[in-house]
């Protein structure tokens, strides 16, 4: 499902973020990509998102090179793509509702579909009850749990997260990953990007650790 | 365009074939969820796909309009700035227009004056009156005689006294005739070959200042062309240093948007539809604005016309007029909001 190969990314101040990254993340496969703050962790899911695109190598999703994909397919390839982020990336002045459904939007489905499946999405994240609040009124892990619903609503293939038990206690971290290993279950490929060693290796799952930009184990 | 451009969604990033049957998979656990079967699901999508592109605009523009009014008292002050701005060129344009029907009714009747040499008499000019009323490229001849023309001296000018200084009558016998073809070109030959009869000293085309009008006119008309080009200029970057704040303001929303997979045209769609109303009703407003001023300079006008002893009547943009103004003015909106969202919407892109 994504493919690096010997991929590289010097920043414009001359800096290497990564270099040399080559793995190969198999479809239905979930797994952690672990390191230090600044390590990469970031900068390698940007790549797949082409928020950021390689300087060396080339990334492979599904089976297209994304370095053949010009900037207006980029959208096309994001709709394929779930993103949960650290710090949720919500928008306060719309529902917890319309943050779900903007994927939809996005899309073009009909409004009466779009509502079924972002039903279906608060459903799985278990805030079906909290459709019509803003992000406002809800806690830390509620507000997590909308930015995954709303990652999921598509039923994207491939499932990134950034760091999404980075604000959380321990409890409600495990609540969440557990919720991420649902989804695999389910047959969605899943990257999270962690540094809580701590719970991820509770997980069994495999690890790729990256360090000072080189991916160090689970190649 | 979501919907249309789904086919190449499909085509940018393709699937494995062992996706299939991952995403029937996917799907059976979800009871609320349709089924996923690729092609089904597609054919659906498909002939929803113009309905839901257009559903998309008129949804849009509707929260375009109301996004408006969520900030009325900037939005009224764009609009007002933006009102004037399409008001003078417009009024000018107008006024402009009630000038050319002016000309265009005064200079329908060109006449040629014709001043006969003092010496000749009475009943010679009265002679020539006649022969000249035979001609057959003349409609109408009028003989002024020197004392009926020194009477209505008098009486125009009032210069009683002066003349009480003259000894004898200075004025010459005039006949004005009043040609039958009209034409510009034809008029000058006309006065050339009246001004060669041995009685006539002079000859005077009445035209000239039918010219001097035409050709103000012209003047003007550049002037409300230039005058209207740099307003226009005015509303595009009215509409555009608006379009410009809305960006920034929604800056958050367009960096979700994006990474959830907007295409820029659907991002930027909101704001062009923003444009497009600012100036739609700004045109509406000018409009008004119009009309008001010109209901108020009917009263003097009229009294002018009567003085003149005119017909003439003022009036307003017209149908054609006005839907000019309001189509210009929101394509103007439209323009303006294009090309802000061009600049600035590149530079808002998720980090």
């Amino acid at each position: 499902m994504i493919r690096f190969d010997r991929v590289g990314k010097r920043f414009v101040t001359g800096q290497d973020a990564l270099s040399d990254i080559s793995f190969d993340l198999k479809h239905g496969e979930m797994a952690f990509l672990t390191g230090h703050s600044g390590a990469g962790k970031s900068t390698l899911l940007k790549l797949i998102m082409l928020m950021e695109r390689p300087t060396q190598g080339s990334v492979f999703v599904g089976d297209q090179d994304l370095s053949s994909l010009k900037s207006s397919e980029i959208p096309y390839l994001r709709r394929k793509i779930g993103v949960v982020f650290q710090n949720h990336q919500l928008l306060f002045d719309r529902t917890v509702f319309d943050n779900i459904a903007l994927p939809l939007e996005i899309s073009g489905y009909s409004p009466e579909d779009a509502a079924r499946r972002v039903r279906a999405a608060l459903d799985k994240v278990g805030l079906l009850t909290k459709e019509k609040m803003t992000p406002v009124m809800l806690s830390t892990g509620e507000q997590q749990r909308v930015g995954i619903a709303r990652a999921i609503v598509n039923k994207p293939e491939l499932l990134l997260a950034d760091e999404p038990t980075g604000n959380l206690d321990p409890s409600l971290s495990e609540e969440i990953m557990r919720l991420f290993m649902e989804f695999n279950r389910h047959g969605t490929t899943v990257l999270i990007a962690s540094h809580d060693l701590n719970l991820i290796s509770r997980m069994r799952n495999r690890i790729l650790t990256l360090k000072g930009g080189r991916l160090v184990a689970g190649a | 365009m979501p919907n249309r451009t789904d086919e190449r969604r499909r085509g940018a990033v393709r699937q494995p074939s062992a996706s299939a049957t991952r995403q029937t998979k996917q799907a059976a656990p979800a009871p609320q969820a349709p089924p996923q079967k690729g092609a089904e699901r597609h054919k659906i999508r498909f002939a929803d796909q113009r309905r839901n592109w257009t559903r998309n605009h008129v949804n849009v523009a509707a929260k375009a309009y109301h996004r408006l009014w969520a900030s009325p008292l900037s939005t009224f002050m764009t609009l007002a700035v933006l009102a004037i701005a399409l008001a003078l060129p417009g009024a000018l344009l107008a006024g402009l227009k009630n000038l050319q029907e002016l000309s265009a009714n005064w200079g329908a009747e060109p006449r040629i004056s014709l001043y006969l040499h003092t010496e000749v008499q009475n009943d010679k000019a009265e002679q020539l009156s006649r022969e000249l009323l035979l001609r057959n490229d003349l409609a109408a001849v009028e003989l002024i005689s020197r004392d009926q023309g020194l009477l209505e001296f008098r009486q125009s000018t009032g210069l009683e006294d002066v003349l009480q200084y003259l000894s004898d009558n200075p004025l010459p016998t005039v006949i004005v005739v009043l040609p039958l073809d009209k034409s510009a070109t034809a008029l000058p030959i006309l006065r050339e070959k009246l001004a060669a009869m041995p009685e006539v000293d002079e000859a005077v085309l009445d035209m000239e200042w039918v010219q001097r009008l035409s050709a103000f006119v012209a003047v003007s008309e550049r002037g409300v062309l230039v005058f209207g080009t740099l307003l226009a200029f005015a509303v595009l970057m009215v509409v555009g240093n608006t379009i410009r704040l809305l960006i920034e303001n929604r800056r958050d929303e367009i960096v979700v948007a994006k990474l959830v997979g907007a295409t820029n045209a659907w991002v930027r769609r909101p704001f062009l539809y923003t444009g497009a109303w600012f100036g739609l009703l700004g045109g509406v407003i000018a409009w008004v604005l119009i009309q008001v001023s010109l209901l108020l300079l009917e009263p003097p006008v009229e009294r002018l016309a009567e003085l003149y002893e005119s017909q003439f009547e003022i009036s307003g943009l017209g149908w054609q007029g006005s839907i000019l103004l309001i189509l210009v003015s929101t394509l103007l909106g439209l323009a303006g909001s294009w090309l802000a969202v061009g600049r600035h919407l590149r530079e808002v892109e998720p980090r």
